[in-house]
């Protein structure tokens, strides 16, 4: 049986906060990152803690950063990114640690909040159901970007995020450009005035990592993009203050 | 005005004036080289553009458009590597920009006036 040898983060943030801890793994056939981690906290060392839940790529909450790249441990086959049997695990980028690969996620999506995320309905519960045309423009654009399940990789993929700690990010981006399509919704000029300027969409580099990143194989950065238009579009109408 | 609304009104700017560009470097490059292969001199293409309106609106056009575009993305770039004060940020590129449109027009009142 070979080995795999793996490089996991332990401890906290930053050089200073924890170190890499390598271990030997027996290599298994079909085997994922995932699987890598649990058989470390399970047969070496049982206070590894990591974060995951569904193990199949529904949930969100095992995204690692493998081998220098943000990626859902559960849905990455070890033999995709460790061909010469080495890997190293670390905790997602941008995100401040907890501990060893878990991450605090609450700064994420507070600025799912301070992006408007929410959606503000128009109608009672008297009025009856709204007609969307399923082929319309703002049906499929919302379509687009509507399968987000918050795992951060593209938060972490983001190289303005890791400069301007201010900036909203792409999840919390691509979530208001699904509600600003959607004619249901009743908070479009609170939110466009949300997510404009510097610290939101505006400061969008389209370098679309986050796009070639996502697991979802969503396109944030398209979405970005209609939010630039929009908000510019209110911002020259004055209808952001 | 909202900082949001100035930085959204900006980025507006910053794309409209790109595009006013892509078409003015376009005719620029065309222009210099024809006017080099050619065989023009100095003298020669003096004499087509001085007092020309055409060549006024579009060397005038072309020196607004650099006023506004670069100053925008040296603003972001500065932002993003300082981190420094938004306030200060803005009146130093603002200073910038009247630089370059006063340089500009001063080449252009050169070649179109004289």
């Amino acid at each position: 049986m070979t080995t795999l040898s793996v490089r996991v983060w332990r401890g906290g943030p930053g050089e200073n906060g924890g170190r890499f801890e390598t271990h030997a793994v027996p290599r298994l056939p079909a085997q994922t990152v995932l699987d890598v981690v649990t058989h470390i906290q399970r047969r070496i060392d049982p206070t590894l803690a990591y974060r995951f839940a569904c193990r199949v790529g529904m949930c969100g909450s095992c995204a690692m950063t493998v081998n220098g790249r943000a990626r859902w441990t559960c849905r990455t086959h070890v033999q995709a990114v460790a061909g010469d049997g080495a890997l190293e695990i670390a905790p997602l980028a941008h995100f401040p640690v907890i501990r060893d690969l878990v991450t605090d996620m609450r700064g994420f999506f507070d600025k799912w909040a301070q992006a408007k995320g929410e959606f503000v309905p128009t109608a009672t519960r008297s009025d009856s159901f709204a007609r969307i045309e399923p082929a319309g423009k703002t049906r499929r654009a919302v379509d687009a970007a509507i399968e987000c399940i918050g795992c951060g990789i593209c938060h972490a993929s983001c190289d303005v995020v890791g400069w301007n700690a201010g900036y909203l990010g792409p999840a919390a981006l691509n979530r208001a450009w699904t509600l600003v399509n959607d004619p249901r919704d009743g908070g479009r000029a609170t939110r466009l005035a949300a997510v404009a300027g510097d610290a939101g969409c505006h400061a969008c580099h389209t370098h679309q990592s986050c796009t070639e990143r996502c697991p979802k194989r969503l396109a944030p950065t398209a979405s970005i993009a209609g939010l630039k238009r929009a908000a510019a579009l209110a911002a020259l109408k004055g209808q952001i203050a | 005005m909202s900082a949001r609304r100035r930085q959204a009104l900006l980025w507006l700017a910053q794309r409209a004036s790109a595009a006013v560009l892509a078409a003015c470097v376009v005719v620029h490059l065309a222009t210099m080289i024809v006017a080099v292969r050619g065989g023009l001199s100095a003298a020669e293409i003096l004499a087509r553009t001085r007092g020309s309106l055409a060549w006024t609106a579009f060397y005038g056009a072309f020196v607004v458009a650099v006023a506004i575009h670069a100053p925008i993305g040296l603003r972001t770039i500065l932002a993003e590597s300082t981190g420094g004060h938004r306030r200060a940020l803005d009146i130093a590129v603002g200073a910038f920009a009247l630089l370059l449109l006063a340089a500009g027009l001063r080449a252009v009142f050169a070649v179109t006036v004289g």
